[in-house]
């Protein structure tokens, strides 16, 4: 049952020790008795499972509170140490504070401290001092005894001067140390003294803690703290009896020693210096820190991260008639999962309708309806709505009741795909309930989950209160997510078919007949709109840039270039026509330009963002829905494929680049020779093998690029897969490239290969070999088909990427932990500050200006010439107005601007050359997609 | 004229904005009142038209209270991470040498290392020396670590027990030095009570030095059995010498030139900012260094923060990645937050929180609740970390701010209704909260 609010809220946790009075005080029963059950299997008493320590046992009650399994949280026991024994945990602290304090009289000894005292209400930081060992020589001011130098030899003992220090007699002097000098070694002894760090007496955690199991044959196996506790206890008793009889001096400190392993094992089994207390089978035991530390610790495993219930999982596949928002859920899944319905005046006929139903209504002609699967009763019962009971359970539906009922079309759910990298990994979307077994979503979702369809899959969570229900509404739909928070532009757009499409259909502004402009409108809702024109033949026509436009809203205008665009910025429109990559959009109508992945595609959609924008998050969201579905069908009316013949070139090409690396290769030896013999000219700052390297590299991936080019002229738009490239859909031309034309240079660690045999990569070849196939080389192209050794070559590179992918997830995964722990707790203040939980402030404006990011325009605050155009109405002129009417561009700057003008100029074009050149390839397709999912 | 007429816009506008209660970025006023500006007859109204659209749009896109920015920037920063490469490139500008960049480089910033894995400055130049390639080439070779081996041979004649310094006329004049700087420096720095500097064997510039022991040998000190090795002695003399630093600032151990447009640059590996800096002809305004913890000795925290925003926004655009900059300041700004510079991670910011739990949830678990017990630690449950672990709303977002519920005068026939939800049927019957039902505290 979900609770309604919190009952009450925990406001402050205070840390304390337990002293040994209050460990006594909460303790229920006394442990002696290192036995566990008796041979009935009834727990013995004053044994470590004893009735009053709680009850495990369906059936028992617990000695101390009467409550049953579920009912009883358990009581803490305790053990009575026959001797004290330092806590591990403590070691280095108890170290700390015998070494600032006199051995006789336990006051401060001022010159044995290196820090100042620490002020106590607010305690930040107790590092920078204290720790100064007491010299031999040192004389306590207070009562003149002289000072011995104390050693802690690790873990546990104490020496000083050589001379073992017992536990008791630690805790002696613990004990001297008044309150107020504890407050300046920074104690605080309002919740523990210092001689609670040694231990006479240890708790018991009750058996909830540390539940038995009982197997299949009936035999009992313990839990290892139970296991740890055994051995306390047996030591235990062994030690106070030979105490007792007064046994000698030797056997009672072996036995104390004894016992102090096992305690400290008890708190800690990783402690170094020991070796770890080991089960029967040789397996260390899981004691109290093993069990909270780490990863599968309590704390990270079961505290920062909780199972929760009304969560469904499994595998998730596409759906392209779906809305962005909404997921496909599994008729199975639908039943399992339920929303609470709280019985009202207002809904009570139809919840003893739905409740009478059953929890499984038949699906009369595939039709699914609501079943409901319990009945949460006013006074709490929780009844299971059965085939059977449904008509009783009817009849008990009252106001106050709740009705757990299945989902229906329009519920809302939380839908995650891991990892959870940023927030646009778990997202709400409205629920459809469809047939088959996985989990359906429209492609555009896939960007943000970072999902394929290769067997990923996906969770989803079933809200269950108002609250959360309002909320996810109002902030984690999918359309609100449109827009990145990372860099204020879509994540959330068109990919692979969607551009594809949206290329064929806008670029040169195809014309389509009635029947099919029919089809391609069909899926999407979208009334037809009247014809373009008429053919010569007098049939109407429509064409493509029109049906695309119907998808976008009417006020939106706006212009830029698209991505096939090859074109300088300031080449005139006349150019563009020719490749109609200028994109105009003029209320809402598209007037030229194709449209590709620069309008719509996820992550740099022009067009999506202007409308996500402008037009708000619900129109983006009909866009995307009406885009992906006109799309689909608009891509299959043709259709579209590729195969390994596209990529087939002529057999003149064929020799020309063969030509090409045989040239390459040539070059590469004269390089190699000219090395050999001295004569190569060594460049700045370089060895001699680094200037052969560069050179050599320089020279084949001229030539790889020379094929590729080779190659490329036989690449036209009318080839499928260049269009996939070019319209930014799925690809590259280097991808073509290296299909067509050359594969080019392997590469591991930025290097020509080289590992391998001695001095050289393969047996194939010479030793010393410098050339260019010995060294990884790929002449050949895929199509083809690599010789032997290249393939082998190309193998070493893809590995490394392999490898690469799978250092890199654990590296980052392991950063974006610190980051975000590190930066969780901050937050915008009213007063717009971004302070941490303590209060301090660590901006006095988010990012300088308090703009959201994702309300940015690419990270910037506002577009000033909307901003004037909207305010100054007929009086605004543009920047190219402006410049015609020769009033910008005469103010007279300065020499230092003119430099840093010029500077910046140059920047911007070698920042456009290297873009151009983009990652010369080298090593594999860079890890590429590995397998699997 | 246009100067004076932006400025007055702008101090309008910020004026304007400011009496609705709006602090407009500078950046935004100046553009503004730029292109206002350029416009003819403008018009008071028309100013105070642009500062109400300004501050109208303004708003919207402001942040929202509560916005849990710290998150949201953690996210940003750390998702695109899974996209980086792992390899260190050629740097961009100059091919010749290697930097850190992608994943690792990203990392050492957010750990806030003493000493880049590759540290490397970019070297600017004064107006007068930055285009002449002669001149820079000069400031280079100051700049630039020369040591003995790089302009001489050494070698060692064991019988004679000497150490012989053959200068290498091509390597001097490369280095800009002449035989008699050489000379100078061996003269300096040699102890001149255990070794006597004389002319050696060939001529000109390519005359060498020869080392002998002194023949007044320093006063025995007791206890050293001094001739006994004398090899030894020599060939650490040797070492000595090979050691000994003609010229140029320690740690850089290489200095290039660039033409980058219209000046000359040097990129140098290794790093000594101070060093550089002292240098004359040197532009302090705009040379700088990748090793972040040295421009926070030299120039102090705000500088560091600049560098680290710099450095981490490059790190990412480099392997094309767009990340907002607002995110990469609030890092900066919280590891610079208390003066120096601190790490993000255990060592660090998330060390130091002031929450109990969230230190034990994060790293050394055992450690931090031990320590805890001792002062008596109180953990006032402020944090995210520390809320999910108790099981309460977090403070962030919807979850800052309680909606507090006073019903007027309850129906008396429908109690349902008094409560802002139909209250759940509680098992055992809750106490009353008072006069005020409260969701949340």
């Amino acid at each position: 049952m979900p609770p309604t609010g919190l009952a009450k809220r925990i406001r402050s946790l205070q840390f304390a020790f337990l002293s040994p009075d209050e460990i006594r005080r909460m303790a229920a029963v006394k442990i002696i008795t290192a036995d566990t059950y008796d041979d009935d299997g009834y727990p013995i008493e004053m044994g470590l499972m004893d009735l009053h320590l709680g009850v495990i046992e369906p059936n028992l009650r617990c000695r101390t509170c009467g409550g049953r399994v579920n009912e009883c949280p358990g009581h803490f026991g305790l053990i009575e140490l026959a001797m004290p024994v330092i806590h591990v945990g403590y070691a280095k602290e108890i170290k700390r504070l015998l070494q600032s304090t006199c051995r006789s009289c336990g006051r401060i000894i001022p010159a044995a401290l290196t820090g100042r005292g620490v002020a106590f209400s607010g305690i930040e930081d107790l590092g920078g001092g204290f720790s100064r060992p007491v010299k031999e020589d040192l004389v306590c001011p207070h009562c003149q005894e002289v000072q011995q130098k104390i050693v802690l030899d690790k873990p546990t003992t104490f020496r000083e001067s050589g001379h073992k220090i017992t536990p008791k007699e630690v805790r002696a002097r613990l004990e001297r140390i008044t309150d107020e000098d504890c407050r300046q070694l920074g104690l605080n002894p309002k919740f523990g003294r210092p001689e609670w760090m040694v231990l006479t007496v240890l708790p018991v955690p009750p058996v909830a803690v540390r539940p038995s199991i009982t197997l299949e044959s009936g035999e009992r196996s313990e839990d290892d703290l139970t296991h740890k506790l055994v051995d306390v206890l047996r030591i235990n008793q062994r030690l106070r009896e030979n105490r007792d009889m007064g046994a000698p001096q030797l056997v009672v400190e072996d036995l104390w020693e004894l016992l102090q392993y096992h305690v400290t094992t008890y708190f800690d089994n990783q402690t170094s210096g020991i070796p770890p207390a080991r089960h029967r089978s040789g397996r260390p035991l899981k004691t109290l820190v093993q069990r909270l530390k780490g990863k599968d610790g309590r704390f990270r495993s079961n505290l920062s991260g909780k199972r929760v219930n009304f969560s469904a999982r499994t595998v998730i596949s596409p759906d392209p008639l779906l809305s962005i928002n909404e997921v496909g859920i599994p008729v199975e899944v639908a039943r399992a999962l339920t929303v609470p319905l709280d019985v009202t005046p207002q809904n009570l006929e139809v919840a003893q309708e739905l409740v009478k139903r059953g929890p499984a209504p038949p699906m009369t002609g595939g039709v699914y309806l609501p079943g409901v699967n319990y009945l949460v009763r006013p006074d709490g019962q929780r009844i299971k709505v059965m085939d059977k009971n449904a008509e009783a359970c009817s009849a008990m539906v009252t106001l106050g009741c709740r009705v757990e009922r299945q989902m229906v079309n329009g519920d809302i759910v939380l839908f995650n795909r891991q990892p959870s990298l940023h927030r646009m990994s778990m997202m709400a979307h409205f629920v459809r309930i469809l047939p088959y077994k996985t989990f359906r979503f429209n492609l555009c979702d896939c960007t943000p989950y970072n999902a394929d369809f290769d067997g990923d899959e996906m969770n989803l969570h079933v809200l269950q209160g108002h609250e959360a229900r309002a909320e996810a509404k109002v902030i984690m739909q999918v359309q609100e997510h449109i827009l990145s928070p990372r860099y204020g532009g879509p994540i959330i757009g068109m990919i692979h078919d969607h551009i594809t499409s949206a290329f064929l259909l806008t670029h040169h502004d195809p014309h389509f007949n009635e029947a099919e402009t029919c089809y391609i409108l069909s899926k999407s809702h979208i009334p037809m709109p009247p014809p373009k024109g008429h053919e010569k033949n007098g049939e109407a026509y429509w064409t493509g840039k029109q049906i695309f436009s119907l998808t976008l809203p009417e006020d939106l205008t706006l212009e830029f270039r698209s991505s096939i665009c090859s074109h300088k910025s300031g080449a005139e429109p006349k150019e563009h026509a020719e490749d109609d990559c200028l994109v105009v959009v003029e209320h809402g109508q598209l007037t030229s330009g194709t449209i590709d992945a620069k309008a719509i595609a996820a992550g740099k959609g022009v067009i999506l963002d202007a409308i996500a924008r402008n037009n708000g998050p619900a129109r983006a969201r009909r866009f995307l829905d009406e885009m992906s579905r006109l799309s689909i069908t608009a891509i299959s009316l043709k259709g579209l494929s590729t195969g390994i013949d596209d990529e087939d070139v002529p057999e003149d090409a064929r020799r020309h680049i063969s030509k090409v690396m045989s040239d390459a290769r040539e070059q590469v030896k004269s390089l190699v020779e000219q090395y050999k013999t001295g004569k190569l000219e060594q460049m700045p700052g370089r060895s001699l093998e680094e200037t052969l390297e560069v050179q050599i590299r320089g020279t084949l991936s001229r030539a790889r690029d020379q094929a590729g080019d080779i190659a490329g002229r036989f690449l036209g738009l009318d080839n499928p897969a260049v269009i996939l490239a070019k319209s930014g859909a799925r690809g590259t031309m280097l991808n073509l490239t290296q299909m067509a034309g050359a594969v080019g240079q392997q590469s591991v660690r930025g290097e020509r290969l080289l590992r391998g045999y001695y001095n050289r990569t393969l047996p194939h070849f010479a030793r010393g070999d410098l050339g260019a196939e010995a060294r990884g080389f790929v002449s050949s192209s895929y199509k083809t088909g690599l010789s032997a050794t290249e393939y082998f070559f190309h193998s070493m590179g893809g590995r490394e990427g392999l490898v690469d992918t799978a250092v890199r997830t654990s590296r980052s995964g392991y950063m974006q932990r610190r980051l975000i722990n590190a930066l969780e707790d901050l937050r915008v203040e009213e007063d717009g500050t971004v302070r941490n939980t303590a209060g301090t402030i660590i901006q006095y404006r988010f990012g300088e200006d308090g703009v959201d990011p994702s309300r940015s325009v690419q990270g910037k605050a506002l577009i000033v010439e909307e901003v004037l155009r909207e305010a100054l109405g007929k009086k605004y002129r543009t920047e190219l107005e402006l410049r015609g009417e020769g009033i910008v561009g005469t103010t007279v700057v300065g020499e230092e601007e003119l430099d840093l003008l010029a500077e910046a100029q140059a920047e911007e074009e070698t920042e456009e050359e290297e873009a151009e050149e983009g990652g010369g390839f080298e090593g594999g397709e860079g890890g590429g997609e590995s397998g699997g999912d | 004229m246009t100067e004076t007429k932006g400025e007055k816009f702008s101090q309008e506008l910020d004026r304007l904005a400011k009496a609705e209660g709006v602090r407009l970025p500078r950046i935004l006023l100046l553009s503004a009142s730029e292109m206002l500006a350029a416009h003819r007859g403008i018009e008071a109204e028309d100013v105070r038209k642009v500062a109400k659209e300004l501050v109208r749009r303004f708003r919207k896109v402001e942040v929202d209270a509560h916005e849990s920015v710290g998150i949201v920037a953690a996210q940003s920063i750390g998702e695109p991470g899974t996209q980086m490469t792992l390899r260190t490139f050629h740097y961009a500008g100059v091919a010749e040498m290697n930097v850190t960049l992608g994943l690792p480089r990203l990392i050492e910033l957010v750990d806030a290392r003493r000493v880049p894995s590759t540290p490397m400055m970019t070297v600017y130049l004064d107006r007068g020396v930055r285009a002449d390639e002669k001149k820079v080439h000069e400031i280079a070779l100051k700049i630039e670590v020369t040591t003995v081996p790089d302009i001489a041979a050494i070698g060692t004649v064991v019988e004679e027990l000497k150490v012989v310094v053959t200068p290498r006329p091509a390597l001097l004049d490369a280095r800009g030095l002449t035989r008699s700087d050489l000379e100078r420096v061996l003269d300096q720095t040699l102890d001149k009570r255990r070794w006597t500097l004389s002319n050696g064997s060939g001529g000109g510039e390519g005359r060498s030095f020869e080392i002998h022991q002194a023949e007044t040998a320093p006063p025995k000190t007791g206890k050293e059995p001094e001739e006994e090795m004398p090899f030894r002695r020599l060939l650490a003399a040797a070492e000595a010498v090979r050691a000994i630093q003609i010229k140029g600032l320690s740690s850089i151990k290489r200095a290039l030139i660039k033409k980058e447009s219209t000046e000359w640059v040097i990129y140098t590996e290794g790093s000594n900012l101070a060093g550089v800096l002292e240098i004359p002809g040197v532009d302090r305004s705009r040379t700088t260094t990748n090793s972040v913890f040295e421009i926070y000795k030299v120039l102090g925290v705000e500088a560091a923060r600049t560098a680290l925003i710099n450095e981490a926004s490059r790190t990412l655009s480099e392997q094309g990645l767009t990340v907002d900059i607002r995110h990469i300041m609030l890092v900066s700004d919280l590891m610079t937050n208390e003066g120096d510079i601190r790490a993000i991670g255990r060592h660090g910011i998330s060390g130091k929180k002031t929450s109990v739990l969230a230190r034990a949830a994060f790293e050394i678990t055992a450690n931090h609740l031990l320590r805890a017990a001792i002062t008596g630690e109180v953990d006032e449950l402020k944090g995210v970390a520390e809320n999910i672990i108790v099981g309460q709303p977090i403070a962030l977002g919807t979850g800052a701010v309680d909606l507090i519920y006073r019903p007027l005068a309850a129906p008396a026939s429908s109690p349902n209704h008094t409560r802002p939800k139909p209250a759940a049927p509680p098992a055992p019957p809750a106490p009353e909260e008072g006069a005020a039902p409260t969701t949340g505290a």
